[in-house]
């Protein structure tokens, strides 16, 4: 008998004004041992689908058709008491960010006792005990003296071993894992899933994962179940349904994968899924304002040119130099990023790649180091006047599209801004010309102007971010994880935009981001980080097809592999 | 944990000195102190004698060196009005004015709590509307009118309670006296603290569930609810430790204001606390004992913050590596 069926579920939340139907007529079954991927995009419904089984579906959701089988026992319609008892006993849960998924108040000794002594009949050491056998099992080094520790004294990957720990107290036969990797550094992940395998073949547990990301369906699970827009569109053998999909929803969503092993031109342009974008008129570049003052004195030699720079934080400030505590963010690293091309720069976190962004940009000033910009050297201008036009040739789009607009002013305003400040328009009509060109540019359509940033998609949203670091028609533009938040295909929209945006305008780029292979689709030249230093710093093929250092071997070693892909979308 | 508390301790030295410096300098500007100690007909000789007594003459640094020994061993002189030394005169009322803020801070406390978690758990059901609605009058009424209406209510309607003063009390050592212990004083009690509580409660009523529907949307409560806990787990264990934080804050500011600010009640209800007494000083502008309230307020004041800051450290263990 498998260990949970589904079959025809239906979930619903119904809205003041409409029902919104999350989840519709989803049949599924996962037998004991074995990893079922749920995969799709944001809005798909895959989350939905776990919370059902675990009963915890968010007010008003309800389940209004089908059922919810757990080793035969019905229960989508259990009482909440009893339902109580299944959760933690039964059904374990893991979620996404392990640093807001344990209660920072409590020591991990504490919660794992907590959690022992609700399911199983044990005396508070026989708890201890096992929540130390649990500490172990799960890979903790140390477990005796990590066991009376506080969740913050973790770092992200121990947090979610704890996490992992937690939802294993009391033996469950069915795992509920909610992008149990989405939140955590490449090689942690590896790790992570390494142990989800492990775990699961071991105890005989049959785990449910829920995530975007195909890498982590290709290397973790034996079944697929591709959902769209709450319906489950595809369902098989892993290796099928990603070597061979058959819907076309499967196919254009792992079309739309970087693909780490080759370059190509351009991402496939998903044509399954659209946002609701305008077709953009083109604007001719020679004749609007967009294009004009391109002729910027060309430089000789690199555009942008880093020499030893540095960034010391004080972690611990005391009158007593000697009791001062630093943390050397960025230790003393040179590159030159030549005018027109993109320059990757690739590291886990805490890498220092986001610091040498805000330097350049001068939100930090460096303690140590010059950056100079087209000749000029950017640590030694004191005037407001000249710190000013030289930001105008730089701008910055950030990783998170939701916090970096204003949400209390309108698009059009958001977009107007800079081009006011550096004073780059002659009247108000012009501005209002520009911003409406500027986001027909961009694919939002004029219209957009009008609206406030909330009622856009994350996608959209970056959008709008591209559409404000061009309106001071900048030379050089810093991407920092510009794509990271976003889901795949409209990840390949955004990367698609700003490839054809830096040919249009011969932008030079600095691009950073964790993900190797959208590094590999994006980059010119790519220099990889370590623990604010640089390992190395190569030409992007010539770096991901014979790497020199130690480092960014074991970074191409842990990316998960995508040969299952490969073959689909050569195919 | 040492260290932090000593830096607190030397912040909390320089603020008393600061306050001591503006309490010092009323002497100094408000009127001339040999003038409000004198009748109309002393003579100019008399005068400077007293002026050379009291050692007005020194040069600034030196008196400003000798108040601050004076006040450090509770010696701020003599009131003007009523010729008695002002540390008598507030060790005679502090009992009554830290008995009734302490009460009230109690019963904010209490009742505060309990509904702030009810309200925050259960939204939608009526108690908590209720609860809403009744706090906003809390808010929204003036102290004076609340004790007013109370009077109105419980003393001269009902004849429950007694309108004014602290009833029977009983003396304690040589000079603590409390209304705890007779029925009389307890009697007198229930009023006035209600009057001055009921705008804390409500503060800490709201603040709490405000934190609570906070709370209770973190992921971490999300994670023990899927770990099969039971609600008295989740909310009482985790959700409501997590709530606390903010909430100590404000009732250590709450209470500091409780007992420097229970003017109006113990007018209202003719308590004989440190209010009243700072309210005769103001209309008979006798400075020693303004100097000595102002200083003895800023002292509840920054030893409240002080004890506020250790509890941090207590409950919430991410500051203690920050710090450590």
């Amino acid at each position: 008998m498998s260990v949970l069926s589904i079959n025809n579920l239906t979930v619903r939340f119904p809205g003041r004004k409409s029902t919104f139907t999350a989840v519709e007529d989803v049949s599924l079954t996962l037998e004991a041992g074995k990893i079922l991927g749920v995969v799709g995009e944001s809005g798909a419904g895959k989350s939905t689908v776990g919370n059902a089984v675990i009963g915890l579906l968010q007010e008003p959701g309800r389940i209004t058709a089908g059922e919810i089988r757990l080793d035969g026992d019905r229960i989508d319609q259990m009482p909440e008491a009893s339902l109580r008892k299944l959760r933690g006993k039964r059904i374990g849960m893991i979620f996404q960010d392990p640093l807001t998924s344990l209660d920072p108040l409590q020591t991990i000794e504490a919660q794992l006792v907590e959690t022992i002594r609700v399911h199983l009949p044990l005396s508070p050491a026989q708890a201890r005990e096992r929540a130390l056998e649990l500490l172990k099992a799960v890979g903790i080094p140390g477990a005796e003296d990590r066991l009376s520790q506080y969740p913050h004294q973790f770092s992200g990957g121990m947090r979610q071993r704890v996490v992992i720990a937690l939802a294993l107290c009391a033996e469950p036969e069915l795992i509920i894992a909610d992008e149990p990797t989405t939140a955590l550094d490449v090689s942690i992940q590896a790790q992570i899933l390494d142990l989800l395998r492990k775990l699961c073949r071991e105890r005989n547990v049959a785990m449910m994962v829920i995530t975007h990301d195909m890498g982590v369906i290709a290397e973790l699970t034996d079944q697929v179940a591709v959902m769209y827009r709450g319906k489950l569109v595809e369902l098989g053998p892993t290796a099928q349904v990603l070597g061979h999909p058959s819907h076309a929803y499967t196919k254009s969503l792992i079309s739309a994968v970087p693909r780490p092993d080759i370059k190509v031109e351009r991402f496939p342009s998903v044509s399954y899924i659209e946002e609701e974008t305008p077709p953009s008129s083109a604007i001719d570049l020679s004749t609007h304002w967009l294009g004009k003052t391109r002729s910027h004195e060309p430089v000789t030699g690199p555009l942008l040119s880093l020499s030893d720079l540095s960034m010391r934080f004080e972690t611990r400030s005391s009158v007593f130099p000697s009791r001062r505590r630093y943390f050397d963010a960025v230790k003393s690293v040179s590159f030159d990023i030549r005018e027109g091309e993109t320059f990757g720069l690739v590291g886990e976190s805490g890498s220092g790649k986001s610091t040498i962004a805000r330097l350049i940009t001068g939100l930090y000033h460096p303690t140590g180091g010059s950056i100079r910009f087209a000749g000029q050297d950017l640590t030694a201008l004191k005037e407001r006047k000249q710190i000013l036009a030289m930001r105008r040739q730089m701008q910055m789009i950030f990783q998170d599209p939701f916090s970096s607009l204003n949400a209390r002013m309108r698009v059009s305003a958001i977009v107007a801004e800079p081009i006011r400040l550096h004073r780059l328009a002659s009247s108000n009509a012009e501005v209002a010309q520009i911003v409406a060109d500027l986001l027909d540019h961009v694919g939002l359509g004029a219209a957009a102007g009008d609206k406030f940033p909330h009622e856009f998609s994350g996608g959209q949203r970056q959008r709008i971010s591209i559409a404000r670091a061009l309106a001071t028609r900048p030379r050089f533009l810093v991407c920092d994880e510009p794509t990271s938040a976003l889901d795949v295909s409209i990840q390949a929209q955004i990367l698609n935009l700003l490839k054809d945006l830096q040919q249009e305008l011969g932008l030079t780029m600095l691009f950073i981001s964790h993900d190797l292979a959208v590094i590999r689709q994006m980059c010119d030249r790519v220099a990889v980080m370590r623990n604010g230093e640089l390992c190395e710093l190569a030409d992007c093929e010539g770096l991901f097809t014979s790497p020199g250092h130690a480092y960014t071997r074991q970074l191409l070693t842990l990316m998960p592999s995508m040969e299952l892909l490969a073959a689909s979308q050569q195919g | 944990m040492l260290g932090f508390a000593l830096r607190r301790f030397v912040q909390a030295v320089i603020v008393m000195l600061a306050v001591a410096l503006i309490a010092f300098s009323m002497f100094r500007f408000v009127g001339d102190p040999v003038n409000q100690m004198v009748g109309m007909e002393t003579s100019i000789e008399a005068r400077e004698a007293l002026r050379e007594r009291l050692g007005l003459n020194d040069p600034l640094p030196l008196q400003f060196t000798r108040f601050v020994t004076n006040a450090a061993q509770f010696d701020f002189g003599t009131s003007y009005q009523f010729r008695q030394p002002v540390a008598d005169l507030f060790a005679k009322r502090i009992p009554a004015t830290l008995e009734l803020s302490f009460t009230s801070a109690l019963f904010a406390l209490l009742a505060g709590i309990p509904m702030g978690i009810y309200a925050g758990l259960n939204r939608e059901s009526w108690l908590s509307k209720l609860f809403l609605s009744v706090s906003l009058i809390g808010i929204s009424l003036p102290t004076f009118f609340i004790g007013i209406l109370l009077i109105f209510l419980f003393s001269v309607t009902l004849q429950w309670l007694p309108s004014f003063g602290r009833g029977d009390v009983v003396e304690i050592g040589s000079w603590w006296t409390t209304g705890f212990l007779t029925v009389s004083g307890l009697k007198a009690l229930i009023l006035p603290s209600i009057t001055l509580g009921l705008y804390q409660m409500t503060l800490i009523m709201r603040l709490i569930r405000a934190e609570m529907l906070e709370v209770i949307r973190t992921d971490y409560i999300k994670f023990a609810r899927a770990r099969g806990l039971s609600n008295r787990a989740i909310y009482l264990r985790h959700a409501l430790k997590n709530t606390l934080i903010p909430v100590i804050t404000i009732t250590g500011l709450q209470l500091g204001s409780i007992i420097a600010f229970a003017t109006i009640t113990e007018t209202v209800f003719q308590w004989p606390g440190m209010g009243l007494l700072f309210l005769q000083a103001v209309q008979n502008v006798d400075i020693p004992v303004m100097a000595a309230y102002l200083i003895l307020t800023a002292f509840l004041f920054v030893s409240i913050n002080f004890i506020v800051d250790i509890l941090y450290f207590l409950i919430d263990p991410r500051l203690r590596v920050k710090q450590a």
